[in-house]
């Protein structure tokens, strides 16, 4: 017999209303989505994701990023920002982008470096070949987007190659000398070496390595700045004396990006972590927690007073956690903390060489990974 | 360089040259978040080779068009994080210099106490031994 009440329940019915039916994914994919757990025996399980938006379509999730969340999720924190160094936080975005910034940093990023050396005088210890090599690996402070790049057809001028001398001398009876960058002379009239020509009887210039149109100093961008090293305190040689050491050469830097060499790398290092996440799964108290808080060589764990005399363990700096597992080796623990890390957190540190401030270099990052993208567009209409 | 059919254009490869992982992660990326992809993935066919190929299946759209619309939200995203950027580093900067001005005045404050003090126990006239 089918009551009214029967009908008005068959009518309503929906199998997705009944509180046992599981809606969205599974509460391990949920934490997979976003997270990275460390486990103790150093296997880090399940580092990959699914980004490929239908990964979720059985479960009814739909997996794409929605572009208007992205605008409106993503966040930058500057932790501390100075003339070399830089840390900040980028919260909401894929690690795709994290390491396309880092890799363009490293190796993409133009800089001036010092590409040719022509030695006219060199008794010092280190042979012609090494020492070029020291000086090319010094950091220049000139940005580099004054600059053009110096192509194979072009002839070396004041928009495309900064030149500097070294003329060192150590005479007998003095005592030892440390030649330092800051002994690197700018040239902003370019080369002072004549070069040799055939005909000696023509009566024009005579020819040096570069042909500069007009002095670079007279250029507004460097008329108050002169261009030097980035430090003026690496050391580049040693000359003894009595043995008469002398040096002297020229340096010659132009443009160029750190996939050529690395010597065009405008960072020391960029890099990137992702945020770790600690957790306490249980209590941690009394013994436990002084022996997790002891446990920590980074500090990460707190005690918490609980009122008579019981004390329990709390996550004080996560921040501070290099997921290095010392917590979960005793098996007591190891259920009870969880190392996590956030997968759209990344903590993105930039080392400055000095030709840039750190978050120029990171602006310019931005802007070649823009261009590489519009190149690609182009390529395809 | 597209390597297609010219039947079925939801089916293609393409070689980017000049470009390696940096680009080709982030277009693979953008592309699978695209519900129109079936199948998106990239490799480089050699290391000495400056290229790489991007293989882009589509439900039906032309994978020519997906892989310019994956380019073009890429770069807006891009656009995006650097503005983002620029004003952290801009709010931060003048963080910085408020906290400057302000730790200035507070040594100047002390210092200036510090004279108020000693010119008072001077005025006062007290011997010191």
């Amino acid at each position: 017999m089918v009551t009214e009440e029967d009908k008005i329940f068959a009518k309503n019915f929906c199998i997705d209303d009944l509180p046992d039916v599981p809606a969205g994914l599974p509460p391990h994919l949920k934490l997979k989505q976003n997270r990275v757990v460390s486990k103790k025996d150093a296997s880090v399980v399940d580092t990959g994701d699914a980004i490929y938006s239908g990964s979720y379509v059985s479960s009814g999730v739909d997996n794409t990023m929605k572009l208007g969340n992205f605008y409106e999720d993503f966040k930058v924190d500057v932790i501390s920002c100075t003339e070399t160094d830089m840390e900040f936080d980028m919260i909401g975005i894929d690690a795709a982008f994290a390491n396309a910034f880092r890799r363009i940093l490293i190796a993409e990023v133009p800089s001036m470096a010092i590409e040719k050396v022509l030695i006219a005088y060199n008794t010092s210890l280190i042979v012609d070949e090494v020492l070029a090599h020291r000086i090319g690996l010094i950091p220049i402070a000139a940005d580099p987007r004054l600059f053009e790049y110096l192509t194979e057809t072009d002839q070396p001028n004041e928009k495309n190659t900064i030149v500097f001398k070294l003329h060192v001398k150590c005479p007998k009876g003095q005592s030892r000398l440390h030649v330092l960058t800051n002994e690197l002379q700018w040239l902003p009239n370019g080369s002072e070496f004549l070069k040799e020509s055939g005909d000696s009887t023509s009566t024009s210039k005579p020819k040096t390595y570069t042909s500069f149109s007009c002095s670079q100093d007279s250029l507004p961008e460097f008329a108050d700045n002169p261009i030097t090293p980035s430090h003026l305190d690496i050391l580049i040689s040693k000359l003894s004396p009595g043995q008469v050491l002398k040096l002297k050469l020229e340096a010659h830097a132009v443009k160029g990006i750190g996939k050529t060499h690395a010597k065009w790398s405008p960072v020391g290092t960029a890099w990137y972590r992702m945020l770790p996440e600690v957790v306490l799964l249980g209590e941690v108290e009394d013994e436990k927690a002084e022996r997790l808080v002891k446990t920590c060589p980074m500090n990460v764990f707190d005690i918490e007073d609980m009122g008579n005399g019981r004390k329990r363990a709390t996550v004080a700096q996560p921040r501070n956690c290099t997921l290095c597992k010392e917590c979960i080796r005793d098996h007591d623990l190891v259920d009870l903390v969880d190392l996590r890390s956030v997968k759209d957190h990344f903590i993105f540190k930039v080392e400055s060489t000095g030709s840039l401030p750190p978050d120029v270099l990171f602006t310019e990052a931005v802007k070649i990974l823009e261009d590489k993208c519009e190149r690609v567009i182009a390529d395809l209409s | 360089m597209e390597h297609g059919s010219f039947t079925n254009d939801s089916h293609a490869s393409f070689t980017l040259a000049e470009e390696d992982h940096t680009l080709a992660n982030a277009v693979r990326f953008m592309l699978n978040q695209d519900p129109r992809v079936t199948l998106a993935g990239y490799s480089i066919p050699h290391p000495s080779l400056e290229c790489v190929n991007v293989r882009v299946q589509t439900t039906g759209d032309p994978a020519r068009e997906v892989l310019k619309d994956a380019c073009q939200e890429l770069m807006l995203m891009n656009r995006h994080v650097r503005s983002v950027f620029d004003k952290a580093v801009a709010e931060f900067k003048v963080k910085q210099a408020r906290l400057a001005t302000e730790e200035e005045k507070k040594t100047k404050a002390e210092e200036a106490e510090l004279k108020k003090q000693r010119d008072l126990l001077a005025s006062m006239d007290i011997e010191s031994d």
